[in-house]
């Protein structure tokens, strides 16, 4: 029953991506089309998983792709991230800090709301009172609690002077975080949502769908769409069979499987960000038996990646090396790669006293894959001394149940800046810590690159801190999962940067052919 | 008794029938792993957001105090506000019951003329050609599940032929009624086979019955002695059949919804659930169960006008 009503919780931590930097974002169109040409005009109709009674158009409340990618069509951010998962500007067309890092004078460019009233200053600030409100629970809330909201103030009506609670050079990731979109001042009514984005709002059925049409006064030129329609097709072979069925141009969020069964047709071009969401399994160091260092990386030794990537996720990714965001700024690409090394593992083992042991590993259908590679894996530990037992939990409170209990979970996130990773997961206050890594000596690393200025002495810090993570830490991170979407063949300008970045979902630089 | 009042009777103990589903259900919700809050907080699952959106939502309150102003709103006619989007729990149940009563009135408007008509020629005919047709071609439905059958009828008719809209992703039911079809099709495959089998096992047995033979004795005309006579007694075993055919439509097939994508109540309860909201959980079991209350009653009412000697009215 799961996959009926499979549904893809975004967040900062679920998303994708990091095609373009890399170069190797692939699109297996079928024929040649029309779609090589950019031509203004048409509505494209998109469909997405959606989520019924959850879905709303309040940007500070979205959650789903879906809503995401809604919330980037009729809304924006200050910044947003680039293709490789660095903040960009967007309504900020500037930003400066003074020496400590603590006050950041941001100047907005000139752009409208839809209603035809400017974006000021007073609107970016009541946007992010709106989000920090003590009595709301916002998601974006936690990546801007830095920001000394008294103290702020606009400037002038495009000059925003934010003072922050401690010195972080990294700023401009939380003016891009999930969620962190700019409305009009007072906006509490989103039945008709008023926002500076490429479309503005039409209509709206809840669970069903969503028509928007252009911008003609879009700050960054308008779309080449006439309208744009999101409809919710949960199932995803139902977004396969809508597409191929010519009732959609856009199929969102589709599997490899369904990927090569159709990359040779010539009913549905298949597009793949790759790179993106990273798959992994979570051992928490704080209890036995991966309290031993030895043990984790005995597990890091165990995991065949290609074999992984092959049937987990058919081919359609690339290995990893333990370490978050491969291809994003900051990564630690020097580290050699690890491969399997069963002899290796199986003295770890014994040294750790862990023979004859039997591990829980908790999986659920939360995501996609995680149970297929958790019964991947538990088969390549066989053989080692340890034993792997699967437990499969209930998808909808998985994250926060593994978030405290067992000790070795299924884990995947989205795209989001190697500072963001760390911030969210790996440092002693962390919300979501679920490795348990609390390390002082590793806390005072972070606070010292969020205060380097220069760009190539803050990269060395956080190459030291990778390092750590790569030799000792809690993460298996065997892959990182193609995203996939399927479109009509004449459909152009559909970008391979991973969800949760800028130009996924970006329907404004997208054309009918 | 009379009529009217095993009717009042049956109503009141539905009623209690539902006031105890509701109960059932709310228990049950709260027995599963994870509340609202959890399930909103999805893969962010910081402990502190987590309690932020629990105040927010009210599931701070104790469970109790939480069903017991829902019950009392219920009282009042208020279905309460889903925990999750806000939006009143109501304009959930209005908007999942439409796509779901289309399916099902236009399922029932086909089913049932086709299952009597089957039955009857079959029953006529026993034995025969026709029959053993009719046998063949329904238990061969009957044996497919709708899963299977909608996957195959989109992939030949939907997506190969293209002769049909494989989904209804974003349609008007009613204003493209070329959605309906493949639906429509699915969901009547089955029933229409356990409802025709009663049909005609109901008409050999009447037209066998004493008091058949004595109305053909009388001298009474053949389609008569069939069709006023026999055809009555034949449909009561097939009508309960048909209310429970009624109560599972109504209650919104949940894989016919999900592969049409068609946001019906199978749809709104599966999201619901998946998202604790405890409300629009508690909304729809209410009118799950006073459907099937409802349904039933209607279906012995009918019986009993049928052949008022079925039906024991104590």
């Amino acid at each position: 029953m799961h996959s009926l009503n499979r549904r893809n919780f975004l967040g900062l931590t679920a998303g994708l991506s990091i095609a373009t930097l890399t170069g190797c974002g692939t699109t297996d169109s079928g024929p040649a089309s029309a779609a090589s040409t950019p031509r203004d005009g048409g509505r494209l109709r998109a469909a997405f998983a959606g989520g019924g009674a959850k879905e709303v158009l309040d940007p500070h409340l979205a959650n789903l792709f879906v809503e995401a990618a809604r919330s980037k069509a009729l809304y924006d951010k200050l910044a947003d991230l680039g293709p490789d998962v660095s903040a960009q500007p967007r309504l900020a067309e500037k930003w400066e800090a003074d020496a400590a890092l603590t006050r950041w004078r941001i100047t907005l460019r000139q752009a409208t709301f839809h209603n035809g009233q400017p974006v000021r200053a007073e609107d970016v600030l009541a946007s992010y009172a709106r989000i920090l409100d003590p009595n709301r629970a916002f998601r974006a809330k936690s990546s801007l609690a830095l920001i000394d909201l008294p103290n702020s103030r606009a400037v002038d009506e495009r000059t925003v002077e934010f003072a922050l609670k401690r010195p972080f050079v990294e700023f401009p990731n939380a003016l891009a975080a999930f969620g962190t979109y700019i409305v009009p001042a007072g906006s509490e009514d989103f039945t008709a949502p008023v926002g500076s984005g490429p479309f503005s709002f039409v209509s709206f059925e809840p669970g069903k769908s969503v028509l928007l049409k252009r911008n003609a006064d879009y700050w960054e030129g308008a779309p080449h769409l006439d309208e744009l329609e999101f409809v919710i097709a949960n199932e995803e072979s139902a977004r396969a069979n809508a597409l191929l069925g010519g009732q959609v141009e856009y199929a969102h969020d589709l599997t490899p499987t369904t990927a090569r069964s159709h990359a040779a047709g010539d009913r549905m071009a298949i597009h793949r960000a790759p790179n993106s969401a990273v798959q992994a399994f979570a051992m928490k160091v704080d209890r036995p038996p991966f309290d031993n260092r030895d043990l984790r990386e005995a597990m890091f030794l165990l995991a065949d990646r290609p074999q992984l990537v092959e049937s987990v996720l058919a081919g359609s990714g690339q290995v990893g090396n333990d370490l978050f965001g491969k291809g994003y700024q900051h990564y630690a690409d020097d580290i050699p790669q690890r491969t399997r090394d069963l002899d290796k593992a199986k003295f770890l083992i014994r040294r750790a006293g862990a023979e004859g042991l039997t591990v829980k590993l908790d999986t659920s259908t939360a995501a996609a894959g995680m149970v297929e590679a958790a019964t991947v894996f538990a088969d390549q530990v066989k053989g080692s001394g340890l034993t792997i037992e699967v437990v499969t939990g209930n998808k909808d409170s998985y994250w926060a149940d593994t978030l405290k209990n067992g000790s070795m979970s299924s884990f995947r996130s989205g795209a989001m800046p190697i500072e963001t990773h760390i911030a969210q997961r790996l440092l002693t206050g962390s919300g979501t810590n679920v490795t348990k890594w609390a390390r002082p000596d590793f806390d005072a690393l972070y606070d010292k690159a969020v205060s380097t200025v220069d760009d190539a002495g803050r990269g060395a810090v956080y190459r030291e801190m990778q390092r750590s993570l790569h030799a000792e830490g809690g993460y298996l991170m065997w892959g990182f999962a193609d995203w996939i979407v399927g479109a009509a063949p004449n459909v152009g300008g559909i970008s391979t940067a991973p969800a949760n970045t800028l130009d996924w979902a970006r329907f404004d630089k997208v054309w009918l052919g | 008794m009379s009529l009217r009042r095993y009717a009042a009777r049956r109503l009141a103990i539905g009623a209690v029938q539902v006031l105890a589903v509701v109960t059932v259900v709310f228990l049950l919700v709260q027995a599963l792993p994870g509340d609202a809050a959890v399930a909103l907080a999805g893969d962010n699952p910081d402990p502190r957001r987590i309690e932020e959106i629990r105040v927010a939502m009210g599931l701070d309150r104790p469970p109790l105090d939480r069903f017991g102003s829902w019950l009392w709103g219920l009282a009042h006619g208020d279905f309460g506000a889903s925990l999750i989007s806000g939006r009143p729990v109501a304009e959930f149940l209005h908007d999942g019951l439409g796509p779901t009563l289309v399916l099902a009135l236009l399922a029932l408007v086909l089913l049932v003329p086709m299952s009597v008509l089957l039955g009857v020629l079959a029953a006529l005919r026993e034995g025969g050609p026709l029959d053993r047709a009719v046998t063949t071609v329904t238990v061969g439905l009957h044996s497919i599940p709708e899963f299977a059958l909608a996957v195959v009828l989109i992939a030949l008719f939907g997506v190969q032929l293209r002769w049909l809209p494989p989904t209804a992703v974003g349609a008007d039911l009613l204003a493209e009624p070329a959605v309906l079809v493949l639906p429509l099709v699915v969901l009547v495959a089955r029933p229409l086979c356990s409802i025709s089998r009663l049909v005609r096992a109901g008409m050999i047995d009447a037209l066998a019955s004493d008091y058949v033979r004595h109305a053909r004795r009388l001298g009474i005309g053949v389609n008569r002695v069939r069709f006023a006579h026999a055809l009555p007694t034949a449909l009561a075993p097939a009508v309960q059949q048909v209310a429970r055919t009624t109560d599972w439509l109504l209650g919104g097939v949940i894989v016919v919804e999900a592969v049409f994508v068609i946001p019906g109540l199978g749809t709104t309860l599966v999201d619901a659930v998946a998202g604790r909201d405890l409300p629009v959980v508690q909304g729809l079991a209410v009118v799950f169960a006073v459907t099937t209350v409802v349904v039933n009653l209607v279906a012995d009412l009918v019986v009993f006008r049928l052949a008022p000697r079925s039906v024991a009215i104590a």
